[in-house]
């Protein structure tokens, strides 16, 4: 392939680092005032004109961690002063902490249910993607496809019989059920993407770790895994996302132990007035993981997204 | 060491028959070489004895032991592929050391780092074992993944053309070098090329395959100046031997449909008339192209020879080889 490269003028740079500046701006600043809401008092919060410069304040994640309850005023005035920060803004509202709020179990479940089914799709989706690739599957191609019809039709049109059925064995709202299903409607997609990757390397180095003295299973283990950590990380990312931020059948699926952020951070609206700030830091917190996760892989999903798109 | 023997073997793939009824016995310490263009079998063969692949039927064995169901890590062998055959995400240390760590050797330390400093000192890529194996050149690429096949002590070496990326220095360096190694270990080798150099220089025994067939097994020197038909004559010497109609020079046996020359077999001043068409000066010889009756020749001569293109050479053959219609030796 040949390329005829010229610098781009000055002129040309500024207006396309310009161009970029705008997108990101458009991209970010709904992010930007969830983030900014968190930190606002609910007056704040709901102020109009928007407020952009406030007195930053804690009191909407102090109220997304804990339930709270008036008591008469005489008992307030009663209460020995407040021992801790979070007390202390409490009492500001004129209220005290009745106790935790379920938020904190509420994100565990996610990170439980979120992390759970990507691995076990990431397991299930490399074992089966690496038989497609290398070995004489009977029906091979009837059988990918099979897999990839698994994702044509919207998984929640199945919502009811999958309702119906989790009930039947018990699996409803349980933390299993919640896992399986996602690897489940994950796992098509993992499988097409880590074939492709798996496709990719050449079965070369396997024969000579054969050769080394190594079983197939070892020469999997240490020669083509490592070599599919590009493929095996943007595909994580990809499963994490959808169980992450799934929200209808969680809805559905789960309501006490297995329940996981997403349907649970809508509910903190109807507790005592819309409390916006609270929602926001739900929010805030809620985005933190899989943040964290794209940035440690972020050089695999690079990679990931322009895999095929480069000849060699 | 072992002798390694291919009994009647024959792998199809579809329709295709890639090795038909192979038999051929690699005796202990020998340097076989496999000859043949693309498609004649010679990597199925290697492939065969490493247990990468098996025979649909037939016997594979080494040093006396049947093959048949062994896993390539059970068989003992040790293989140089032709290309990718480094691991990318290892170190070239890393990759030296991969073979000696396995299951079924797991060496101590003192003796891989020991092997591993040897083998780096011999193709040398000492100061290279940090790299990836990523960030070098085709040529130490190719040099560290002979080492690997030369860091163990396997019953047989099998290589598929390991030099064919390296330039012209290099191949001539590790040639001298695999042959050393193999005379001083003992070793048994098989060994794929396309190279006639190689294979006149490195090996014992040359087996020449057509289309999956074994068609002369032999020393190099047999095989050159006692080839069993056309095919094995033109698969060893360069210049190519030269092949005209039988009745170009008189005293053809009866049957001959072709006389086959070596380029050292054509005699000068007396004879037929030809005609110089090109001289090549190649320093220690001189390559003359004649033309003779409207057929191309190559010879060799004298390399402060007067002749120019256009002068008339007489000829006349020395040792010509004679062939059937179809093919096979006379005589």
């Amino acid at each position: 392939m040949s390329f005829s490269v010229t610098a781009p003028s000055p002129a040309a740079r500024w207006i396309a680092g310009l161009l970029v500046a705008l997108y990101a701006i458009v991209t970010l600043l709904p992010l930007a005032w969830i983030i900014a809401t968190g930190f606002k008092s609910p007056a704040d919060a709901i102020a109009y004109p928007p407020k952009v410069l406030f007195e930053p304040s804690l009191e909407g994640y102090v109220n997304l961690f804990t339930t709270r309850t008036r008591i008469a005023e005489a008992d307030f005035a009663a209460l020995p002063p407040p021992g801790t920060w979070y007390e202390e803004i409490v009492r500001d509202q004129g209220m005290v902490i009745a106790g935790p709020s379920r938020y904190g179990e509420r994100f565990l479940n996610s990170v439980i249910i979120g992390f759970g089914s990507t691995a076990l799709c990431m397991v299930l989706g490399t074992a089966a993607a690496y038989a497609f690739s290398r070995f004489r599957v009977p029906l091979k191609d009837d059988l990918m496809f099979f897999i990839l019809s698994t994702r044509m039709m919207p998984p929640i049109a199945v919502a009811i019989p999958i309702f119906l059925m989790f009930r039947q064995i018990g699996l409803n709202d349980t933390h299993l059920g919640m896992i399986l299903l996602y690897t489940a409607v994950n796992l098509s997609l993992s499988v097409w993407l880590l074939k492709g990757f798996i496709d990719e390397i050449p079965v070369e180095y396997e024969e000579a770790a054969l050769i080394d003295g190594y079983t197939r299973f070892q020469a999997f283990r240490k020669v083509v895994l490592p070599q599919a950590a590009t493929g095996i990380a943007s595909t994580a990312i990809f499963c994490l996302i959808f169980a992450w931020n799934e929200y209808a059948f969680a809805v559905l699926l789960t309501s006490g132990t297995a329940q996981t952020a997403p349907p649970f951070i809508p509910t903190i609206i109807g507790t005592g007035g819309k409390d916006w700030p609270a929602v926001a830091a739900g929010a805030t917190i809620f985005l933190v993981p899989v943040m964290v996760f794209t940035i440690l892989l972020r050089k695999h999903l690079l990679r990931g997204i322009t895999f095929g798109a480069v000849r060699k | 060491m072992a002798e390694v023997e291919l009994l009647r073997v024959t792998r199809r793939f579809g329709a295709e028959t890639a090795l038909q009824d192979l038999s051929m016995t690699v005796p202990d310490g020998a340097f076989v070489v496999l000859l043949g263009p693309t498609g004649a079998g010679k990597t199925t063969t290697l492939r065969m004895v490493s247990g990468l692949d098996s025979p649909d039927s037939g016997t594979v064995r080494i040093g006396g032991r049947d093959m048949a169901g062994l896993a390539p890590a059970q068989r003992d062998v040790a293989m140089v592929f032709q290309q990718y055959s480094l691991y990318p995400h290892l170190t070239v240390r890393e990759n030296l050391e991969f073979p000696l760590k396995s299951p079924v050797l797991r060496t101590p330390r003192e003796m891989i780092d020991r092997k591993v400093g040897e083998v780096a000192e011999i193709l040398q890529i000492s100061h290279k074992l940090d790299n990836r194996a990523t960030a070098l050149s085709g040529g130490e690429m190719q040099r560290v993944s002979i080492g690997r096949a030369l860091v163990r002590n396997p019953a047989v070496y099998l290589m598929d053309e390991p030099l064919s990326s390296l330039d012209a220095k290099l191949r001539a360096d590790l040639r001298v070098e695999l042959k050393n190694i193999q005379a001083v270990s003992g070793a048994t080798l098989l060994y794929v090329t396309h190279d006639q150099i190689e294979a006149m220089t490195m090996a014992t025994h040359v087996g020449v395959l057509d289309r999956g067939r074994l068609v002369q097994f032999g020393t190099p020197r047999e095989i050159y100046e006692d080839p069993v038909s056309l095919y094995a004559a033109g698969r060893l010497g360069q210049p190519r031997i030269n092949v005209l109609p039988a009745d170009t020079f008189a005293g053809a046996p009866p049957g001959a449909a072709y006389i086959a020359l070596r380029p050292e077999h054509i005699a000068q001043g007396e004879g037929r008339e030809s005609r110089v068409t090109r001289v090549e000066h190649l320093g220690d010889q001189t390559r003359l192209h004649l033309t003779l009756g409207g057929r191309d020749l190559v010879t060799v001569t004298d390399p402060h020879t007067a002749l120019g293109a256009g002068d008339i050479v007489r000829i006349r053959p020395r040792d010509p080889l004679y062939f059937d219609a179809a093919g096979a030796r006379l005589g």
